[in-house]
């Protein structure tokens, strides 16, 4: 691609949402046009050919995390129904022999929504803080844990700051204590290898339109054995943990999403990787007042959080014309709302404000990233 | 492609879903962008989910701030029941079963008003039960049911909720699209609706809940639709579902002919045999469903002749995961299992032709004949 085929506004929000890969609308399109139905209707042909797209696509969730079984992939309508599904349905299924759950302070929204939800419903809620680099401290963890501990939920990369966690260890030490380990994967899923057996995870959460899939569809993996109660009822759909009718030209979209994450993600890997150093390296070079956030060595590096001396982000933000970044997460962003992921890491309000979040993904180009940091550069010179 | 050579007659189950829906929902996928993010491609994602919000206040007469965008009818009607606040709920034993779960799981006292054999509410079993305790109580009801098309005098019982106090939900998921539906009118507090039953893609629904009520999703998050229901819209659904709501009007006038049509096949049944049953013809029914019984034929064998003969058509509803079950709303009815055991729905849409019809006709009685000869 040459500098000239450049497409204004550059896209650079890619945890807030990221496009759609092209193959996966091409999968799901026949779902739509010629093989609609009821994946429910058992007794006609047009509900037989949706449920087996549907059970094509459970296969091809299950196999990016290695669970071994598909019965253990649930389909639901998103990353945010799938934790709610988790936090809510395992300390209610556990109540009340157990009454404790143990969660992050840089979780996302809904895990700490449903968590204080859990609160006003008195289950009492342990959150564990974050160190510098935005990890936890697993022997306060472990601590943490009591007899009356039913669950543990800490995500894998934060979708502000993309900080992984040592999730292998943390489950190691659920395992260990008994206790159900889920793990918010929305943004990880796709973007590092994950396995839910080699890494001790119990329940997971999986996003449709974080992977280059559709947005409004998202799965939970449940370990075989797993109790868990469902948040609604009805029709009994996916083995009556999940009510109401599949969409399967949504499940397609998210098994292809996840066929093609598992083919290339080595491919997608390298691609990102080297255009966030590239971004990273300009940045640095030609301003003196840039810092990354969180670990340096523990990220996914399609996420660059950066903390810009002395400037108000949301004016580098809005100046930015043709360059969509956000700064923070979405959900905050629309209510500017300051950042508490940021604020957990230690920084004060003044260095939160100066923060902005930069995405970068499997369509990003090498023009896109010059022509950003460009622009960047430029912006934040002049509102220095 | 064997679905090709098949009729498709079970719009009940799920609508075709119309070819303007599917180019829109393509586009909008081909977009991108997050609608709580501030830049350009969020604020684009954003119009089109205000955009679909418009079209379905426009389709039903509310106001924008009554929309809550759902996954489905089934989260929709949950929602309704589990997040008013109130202590009882009074329903009735002809629902879906998205609603007969939930009141399985209500933590209050449940009191179920019968039907009677046309499939209709008894008004005065509902008003003597709301004489105590109405300011405490729900009301659900289905105002079209899903297997028979009957519809419930939703005007008659929402007098009697308001001069009790009483909330009043109704799950208007197939009526949508297929009678004149007013919120406003109907003087309901909460309704149901989805998306795949009028056209639009599965996986979206929507609660229209008055902006007074309590009511919130038990899916939290990141305070999406004014606090109400977290996680990011399913934009592309979502524009499906307005696109379809918006060609709502084009529906009702089809359902003209697909009254007359519905009726032409009962006429031809009740002609070929006195026997056949045509369960609750004796109400108000949706112009496109017709709830069919064969004498000494089950249901599910029906179901497998039809569709040897290329006709898709239901035993009942779609949802009971597998299993072919005796239509509890044939029951509720006719208090008679071998009459409800041997009940088929065959329901039409916008995509139906005058040969579907025919071809309908002709298994019916080929599979009632083989049986009776």
């Amino acid at each position: 691609m040459t500098k000239n085929m450049l497409k204004l506004p550059v896209y650079m929000d890619y945890q807030a949402t990221t496009p759609m890969d092209p193959r996966v609308l091409e999968a799901m399109m026949p779902y739509f046009k010629e093989k609609y139905g009821n994946p429910h209707s058992v007794e006609h042909v047009f509900g037989w050919e949706a449920e087996a797209a549907v059970e094509i696509a459970r296969k091809q969730v299950a196999g990016i995390i290695g669970a071994s079984e598909e019965k253990e992939i649930i389909f639901t309508s998103g990353a945010t129904e799938s934790n709610n599904l988790a936090l809510k349905g395992i300390a209610f299924a556990q109540h009340p022999a157990k009454n404790h759950i143990i969660t992050v302070k840089t979780e996302h929204e809904c895990v700490l929504a449903s968590s204080r939800a859990l609160e006003k419903m008195g289950f009492d809620v342990t959150y564990l803080d974050v160190d510098h680099a935005g990890l936890i401290d697993l022997a306060e963890l472990e601590n943490a844990i009591t007899e009356k501990t039913s669950l543990v939920s800490v995500m894998v990369v934060n979708n502000e700051i993309g900080v992984i966690q040592d999730i292998t260890n943390i489950g190691k030490i659920c395992r260990k204590n008994g206790v159900i380990f889920h793990t918010d994967a929305a943004q990880a899923v796709g973007k590092i290898p994950l396995d839910v057996d080699a890494m001790n995870i119990d329940v997971m959460s999986i996003s449709g339109h974080k992977i280059y899939g559709p947005k409004g569809i998202g799965a939970i993996y449940i370990r075989m054995g797993t109790s868990i109660l469902p948040l609604f009822d009805g029709g009994g759909q996916e083995q009556g943990i999940r009510s109401g009718t599949l969409a399967p030209a949504q499940c397609v979209g998210l098994g292809k999403a996840c066929a093609i994450a598992l083919d290339q993600m080595v491919q997608d890997n390298q691609h990102i990787r080297t255009l966030s150093s590239r971004l990273l390296e300009k940045l640095k070079s030609n301003l003196n007042n840039v810092r990354l956030n969180g670990s340096d060595s523990d990220r996914f590096p399609g996420n660059l959080n950066l903390t810009f001396d002395g400037i108000k982000s949301d004016l580098l933000v809005a100046d930015l014309k043709h360059v969509a970044i956000s700064t923070g997460s979405a959900c905050s962003s629309a209510k500017q709302k300051s950042s508490y992921v940021l604020a957990a890491l230690g920084l004060d309000k003044k260095k939160i404000d100066a923060s902005i979040r930069i995405g970068i993904g499997r369509m990003t180009t090498e023009e896109e990233v010059d022509y950003a940091a460009e622009h960047i550069i430029a912006c934040a010179r002049n509102l220095l | 492609m064997a679905e090709k050579d098949h009729i498709y007659l079970d719009y009940n189950a799920t609508a075709l879903i119309r070819p303007e829906v599917i180019e829109l929902m393509a586009d909008v996928m081909r977009e991108g962008g997050n609608p709580s993010s501030v830049h350009a491609f969020g604020r684009n994602a954003k119009a089109r989910l205000e955009g679909a919000r418009a079209a379905i206040v426009e389709a039903i007469n509310c106001r924008p701030q009554m929309v809550i965008f759902t996954s489905g009818g089934t989260e929709a009607n949950n929602m309704a029941v589990f997040s008013s606040n109130r202590t009882r709920l009074i329903t009735t034993n002809a629902e879906h079963d998205s609603l007969r779960a939930s009141s399985e799981k209500f933590d209050g006292k449940v009191d179920i008003v019968p039907v009677d054999k046309n499939g209709l509410v008894d008004l005065n079993v509902l008003e003597e039960l709301l004489k105590n305790d109405g300011e405490n109580t729900i009301v659900s009801i289905l105002y079209a049911n899903n297997e028979t098309g009957v519809l419930q005098d939703i005007e008659a019982i929402s007098s009697i909720t308001r001069a009790a106090d009483a909330l009043l939900h109704i799950d208007a998921i197939q009526a949508f699209g297929k009678v004149p539906l007013n919120f406003m009118e109907l003087n309901v507090d909460m309704m149901s609706i989805s998306s795949h039953k009028i056209g639009g893609p599965q996986g979206v629904g929507a609660l229209i809940a008055r902006e007074k009520l309590p009511v919130k999703s038990i899916i939290v998050g990141g305070g999406q639709e004014h606090g109400r229901r977290g996680g990011t819209e399913n934009i592309a659904g979502i524009a499906g579902f307005g696109l379809a709501a918006s060609m709502v009007p084009d529906s009702l006038e089809k359902m003209k002919t697909l009254r007359a049509w519905r009726n032409e096949i009962e006429h031809e049944l009740k002609n070929h045999t006195p026997d056949v049953m045509l369960l609750g013809q004796g109400a108000k029914r949706l112009p496109n469903v017709s709830n069919i019984y064969m004498p000494d034929v089950i249901s599910e064998t029906q179901v497998m002749n039809f569709d040897l003969n290329g006709i898709c058509i239901s035993a009942g509803s779609a949802c009971s995961s597998g299993k072919v079950k005796t239509s509890h709303v044939g029951l509720a009815m006719l208090g008679d299992e071998k009459i409800a055991s041997c009940t088929i729905r065959m329901s039409l849409g916008w995509a139906s032709a005058h040969r579907d019809i025919d071809a309908f006709i002709k298994a019916w009685k080929k599979i009632y004949d083989k049986k009776h000869a």
